[in-house]
């Protein structure tokens, strides 16, 4: 039974139904505890696919069952990541990481008489991804690479049985990116919840996933799959092996296939970066 | 040697930069006073044109007893039309900024509202309430509830769709996402607002007590210069407008105690240390 099963799902923005056809019959299917990414070119509606799944957006045509039931709002069985670290400025690091125990079920009821436990859980989670000694601070206290790490022991503090990740990374650094890779890891085989990661970083969907799925250009559809045999855990040099080379240029052939129909401009960058 | 010292340097100056901004305001007004007494006995003005500060202290201190209770009836009446604005200018700003329904219907009224001259409605409370202290309240009231009322729906009606959709991806209802995002990303516009609101309520009050009461700074004023004590309504003008700096300083210290994660880079003072 797979936990995240997506059949033909369409999705146009606008209400009179002339706006940007973002979906057009995507499909695919996540097996429970499974590390899935997905790629595409820019502007493939890879985050369109994210809210999608969460429910935030409810689709066009076709069906979301997550967990063998249909999506028709947002679960609390999800975390969420974004590309922007999106942290409350009002409030601590720890106080951060602790907002989805405020509203999720049921933690929400347990929240006041058990609050230590729960902090302590928010400690131990900030100590996985090194922000230990950073929980009292405010987000502008922080560094981008610090945010994003606060951001994801957000994402995972409510124990999510499915994690979206939306280019978490994107805006950070390549060693930051890779520091973060690790400890994505760490967190996923600890736990082993159903992820999908939405990436432009091929090499990072290599790294992580058990599976990648390619988009098409605009309207998104799910045009390939690759499943990534590289055990676990896995280290950074592993992605500069033949066989991860290999996939990340065969991945790199498809997507740049698909820019090269669509309208961009930046057909020419992609040579570019293929010299 | 001047690497050891240089910092050291550094800390001098800024600290007689604190100073300075400390002690800058109270030079900058007593040179002000200073330089209107020196205008007047140079042109030798008469006083119940431009009095001197001197005449205006002096007939303060005469006339103190009046003024202080005259200045308690305009700050009692001040704070409580401040109060109700606070309390409705909170409930309407949240309700107006967090639905785009309740927004589009009662902007425009309230717009069309705001654009009626206050004054012009003193007459009409008076009519209602016949003439006294609760004219003035209500001024103070309608006056200082618009500002409240458009930066708080402004401060929740602009909450970045990126958080709210963290909070809506978990499942939150509205007025959760109100509560843990909207209430306190507001608050900064809230308080922004509190600044604008308590000196135009000193405004209405003042002007309502002028036209229709017989107690308060305002009604003090205008007897004043009706009996051509000049010095007296300039003394009342002096009282005002030291209440008012003294609310506005209470609000400001709110404030950053309140919001001080809003202004961070302005003043290290109140920013943990990063």
């Amino acid at each position: 039974m797979n936990f995240v099963e997506l059949e033909r799902v369409s999705l146009r923005y606008g209400e009179d139904g002339d706006g940007t056809l973002a979906l057009d019959g995507a499909t695919l299917s996540v097996g429970s505890g499974e590390f899935v990414a997905v790629v595409g070119p820019s502007g493939c509606g890879k985050s369109t696919l994210m809210k999608v799944v969460t429910g935030l957006w409810p689709p066009t045509a076709g069906s979301v069952m997550v967990s063998g039931r249909e999506v028709s709002e947002p679960l609390s069985i999800v975390g969420m990541a974004f590309q922007n670290p999106t942290l409350l400025p009002w409030r601590t690091t720890l106080d951060n990481v602790m907002l989805p125990l405020e509203i999720v079920e049921p933690h929400c009821r347990k929240l006041r008489r058990e609050q230590e436990a729960y902090r302590a859980k928010a400690r131990d989670l900030l100590a996985l991804v090194g922000l230990i000694g950073f929980e009292d601070r405010f987000p502008w206290q922080l560094s981008g690479g610090m945010q994003q790490r606060a951001s994801l022991c957000r994402a995972l503090i409510h124990d999510p049985a499915l994690l979206l990740l939306d280019e978490p990374f994107a805006a950070l650094d390549m060693f930051t990116r890779e520091e973060l890779w690790l400890a994505l890891q760490d967190l996923w085989l600890a736990r082993r919840p159903t992820v999908i990661l939405v990436t432009h970083d091929l090499r990072e969907a290599v790294f992580l996933a058990d599976r990648v799925l390619v988009m098409s250009s605009r309207p998104g559809r799910i045009i390939a799959e690759r499943a990534v045999e590289l055990r676990r855990p896995r280290a950074l040099a592993d992605t500069y092996a033949p066989y991860a080379v290999g996939l990340v240029h065969e991945l790199r052939e498809q997507i740049g296939a698909e820019r090269g129909s669509g309208t961009e401009r930046g057909s020419s960058a992609m040579r570019g970066a293929r010299t | 040697m001047t690497l050891r010292e240089a910092p050291r340097k550094r800390r001098r100056l800024r600290l007689s930069r604190k100073m300075q901004r400390r002690v800058l305001p109270w030079i900058v007004t007593i040179l002000l006073f200073v330089l209107w007494e020196l205008v007047v006995r140079a042109f030798d003005i008469e006083p119940f044109i431009l009095p001197a500060p001197s005449a205006i202290f002096a007939s303060g201190w005469q006339w103190r007893g009046p003024i202080l209770d005259n200045a308690w009836q305009t700050f009692l009446t001040t704070a409580v039309g401040f109060a109700i604005a606070v309390v409705f200018g909170l409930l309407a700003g949240v309700a107006i900024g967090s639905s785009t329904m309740v927004y589009d219907g009662f902007y425009p009224a309230l717009i069309g509202f705001n654009t009626i001259p206050k004054v012009a409605v003193i007459p009409i409370l008076v009519i209602w309430f016949g003439i006294g202290t609760v004219p003035a309240i209500i001024t103070a009231f309608l006056l200082s509830f618009f500002p409240i009322l458009v930066n708080v729906a402004t401060g929740i009606a602009t909450v970045e769709p990126e958080l709210r959709d963290v909070l809506r991806a978990l499942g939150a209802t509205r007025w959760q996402v109100i509560q843990k995002v909207g209430l306190p990303r507001s608050m900064p516009y809230f308080f922004a607002s509190l600044k604008v609101a308590i000196t135009v309520a000193f405004v209405g009050s003042i002007v309502a007590e002028t036209v229709a009461s017989n107690k308060g700074i305002g009604n003090l004023m205008l007897v004043a210069s009706s009996r051509f004590e000049v010095p007296l309504a300039f003394a009342g003008l002096l009282v005002t407008s030291m209440m008012g700096i003294g609310m506005y300083l209470v609000a400001e210290i709110v404030e950053r105690r309140m919001t001080g994660w809003a202004t961070r880079g302005t003043d290290a003072a109140i920013t943990p240390q990063g």
